[in-house]
């Protein structure tokens, strides 16, 4: 059997292309039943990068042909962007997929998980299921022996990272946010999501303030307020539009006596900027604008793509043992031939001796040693050659040897 | 058998120290290699101590190199407690090549063999020299996690791009732990000043620089807490305090034991 994948993914077809061939799960199901037919396998895998079509079938031209056909009907435009690899450079592709390694943001987290989904919604056989159970492995190897993953690849959760370098779990600490646009509210869930809490938002329009608190928690304050409540806080995040300072050095200079030591670090996402950068220079108080944080996320994806150097290497040799064992595959048939025939034959010979039950028993142990012995050698040798592509020869050699002929 | 146990000790710390200064340039595996190099080193060390207290004919550390071998026993074995966690590792780098510094003095003034004997009771000395030393252990291990706090804390300030590359542990937790451990290791001190006190007055003898010199050791960590506590003392302040107080522990153990022992 041989293993077929042909798909689209943000490297070649752009978002329009790519969105009109995106699956939810309930198609991705549907057509990896339809694809898989009654003896083959499919798996979907069908994310905002990519949409791709796993196949292992005897007939590797056939399943390319039908996996183009499906990928066709959802978007004709899509023929130019296909690409079709198959074997061991299928196999290649999804375990770097799975590691990350071919996604947008090197070693990004969350496409192991829409692997495993499309896994589970997948008419997986023998050979698809080993396969994707290798590419989960080596995707979760990738990410726990390297440090591909650990570094955040956005002004959000760069923010919030930092945070967590000043604090500690946010777990409790409170977030006092000023201005209430988009770039504010992705680091606002950057800190909600590590366990910070929303104490108070302030906004210019009341209204804006309140539906935030709605979906986050807080306090909304009219914006006059924020420099009396900077005592209450851990955090201050800033995202205002106006064009002067909102808070001032003096301004939090005033509540460093209250705050008894406590350090307060500040996220400055405006531009122009909110926060006066003096401010840094006050002990106890960590102010990053968004140069800052955007030198900072520079440096970390760099990072990640030295990483995935070595998570590459790491990928290659779990690619390298799938290519064995579907290698193997090719001459277990004449060993499990083998066996039997020598099998067959040991307990033929029993029969016909007519033992007694003594006799018989101790007969049965040492003819089934002499024929383990005997066979060992050949099974091990016929796998190392199936692992070094000589397998197809050596098992027909063995058929020929020991007429196994009729029960290929 | 203690000079057989002695150099794979040395060589276990020495081999941590140089791997957690590769830890700082690029974590990974340099870090997984210093932590081991430190757990074995630290089992080695104490199967010398071991040999040690088995063939002695009384307290085996009562001399200045002996009191410095335990001393360094009692500071990797603190570091363990937290040096073994990814985000510690780099406190190695403060702590480490002060053990391998220390550990060779210990040799240099005969505190690794098994020939020392003392004139003082056991009880004394476990009393005595044990709390102190475990005092000043744990003073050595709050300096570690200080200075670890200036250097993350300068990084913040500015702006280090490779913040989020190499990572240390949080300032708040850092402040955090070193409070600890000097809320530990003082009244340890208190303890092993007193039984000194006590064994002054009881048997005679004269105050020498020494015993002026812990106090002024005490009165320092004793108003760091202090200060701390009521005054709400965090952060770079609190950090360089306890480096003072470190510097007299220094003074302490390497400049005047001398006398101290002699006497």
């Amino acid at each position: 059997m041989s293993v077929v994948l042909v798909g689209i993914s943000h490297h070649q077809a752009p978002v329009e292309l790519r969105e009109r061939a995106a699956l939810d799960p309930e198609r991705a199901r549907e057509l990896a039943r339809r694809l898989a037919g009654e003896r083959g396998e499919a798996v979907c895998l069908s994310t905002c990068n990519r949409t791709e079509l796993y196949l292992a079938e005897d007939s590797p031209d056939e399943a390319e042909r039908k996996a183009e056909a499906a990928l066709l009907a959802l978007e004709e435009e899509l023929g130019p962007s296909l690409y079709r690899l198959r074997d061991e450079a299928a196999a290649l592709h999804l375990f770097r997929v799975a590691a990350g390694l071919d996604s947008m943001v090197p070693g990004e987290g969350e496409i192991l998980g829409q692997v495993r989904g499309a896994h589970h919604l997948g008419a997986t056989g023998p050979i698809l299921d080993r396969l994707f159970r290798d590419a989960l492995h080596a995707g979760k190897k990738a990410r726990t022996e390297t440090a591909i993953g650990e570094s955040p690849a956005s002004v959000s959760s760069a923010a919030a990272a930092l945070a967590e370098q000043v604090f500690g779990e946010l777990g409790g600490r409170s977030v006092l946010v000023v201005g209430a646009g988009e770039a504010g509210e992705l680091a606002i869930k950057s800190l909600a999501a590590r366990g910070a809490v929303i104490a108070f938002v302030a906004n210019r329009t009341p209204e804006r303030a309140q539906e935030l608190t709605r979906r986050y928690g807080g306090t909304p304050l009219s914006l006059d307020r924020v420099a009396g409540n900077l005592e209450h806080v851990d955090v201050v995040l800033s995202s205002t539009s106006s064009p002067d300072w909102m808070l001032s050095r003096a301004e939090v200079e005033r509540t460093l006596h209250a705050r008894r030591g406590r350090p307060l670090f500040l996220i400055d996402l405006a531009v122009p900027r909110d926060l006066d950068p003096a401010i840094h220079e006050l002990d106890g108080c960590y102010l990053y604008d968004i140069d800052d944080l955007e030198a900072v996320v520079a440096e970390t994806l760099a990072g990640r793509r030295r990483e995935a150097e070595r998570a590459e290497s790491i990928v290659d040799a779990e690619a390298e043992r799938f290519r064995e064992w579907q290698a193997s595959l090719d001459v277990v048939p004449a060993i499990a031939s083998l066996r039997a025939r020598a099998e067959e034959i040991r307990t033929a010979e029993l029969d016909r001796a007519k033992l007694s039950g003594a006799e018989r028993r101790a007969a049965e142990s040492v003819t089934a040693a002499v024929l383990n012995k005997l066979l060992h050698l050949p099974t091990i040798r016929m796998k190392q050659a199936a692992a070094a592509a000589d397998g197809v020869i050596y098992a027909d050699a063995v058929r020929h040897l020991f007429g196994l002929e009729d029960e290929r | 058998l203690a000079e057989f146990l002695f150099w794979p000790a040395l060589l276990a710390y020495g081999e941590a120290a140089v791997a957690y200064f590769g830890e700082a340039r690029q974590p990974g595996r340099a870090g997984w290699a210093a932590t081991w190099g430190v757990r074995i080193g630290w089992l080695v060390q104490t199967a010398l101590l071991g040999v040690q207290a088995a063939r002695s004919d009384g307290f085996p550390w009562s001399t200045w190199g002996g009191s410095l071998n335990l001393f360094v026993w009692l500071v990797v074995g603190a570091y363990l407690i937290w040096g073994c966690r990814p985000r510690y590792r780099l406190l190695g780098l403060a702590v480490l090549p002060l053990a391998v510094v220390l550990f060779a003095l210990a040799r240099i003034g005969g505190g690794t063999g098994t020939e020392g004997q003392s004139h003082y009771s056991n009880l004394f000395l476990v009393l005595h020299v044990g709390l102190v030393l475990a005092a000043f252990a744990g003073f050595t291990l709050a300096a570690g996690l200080s200075a670890l706090y200036l250097w993350q804390e300068r990084r913040l300030k500015r702006h280090e791009r490779s913040i989020l590359r190499v990572r240390a542990p949080a300032l708040a937790k850092l402040d955090d732990v070193a409070a600890r451990t000097i809320a530990f290791a003082l009244p340890a001190l208190t303890f092993g000043i007193a039984v000194g006190i006590v064994r002054l007055e009881d048997r005679g003898g004269g105050y020498d620089a020494l015993m002026a010199v812990t106090v002024l050791t005490w009165a320092v960590y004793a108003g760091y807490l202090a200060l701390r506590h009521f005054a709400g003392w965090r952060g770079r302040r609190a950090a360089y305090l306890v480096l003072a107080g470190f510097a007299l522990v220094v003074v302490v153990r390497l400049a005047l034991p001398v006398t101290h022992f002699a006497a």
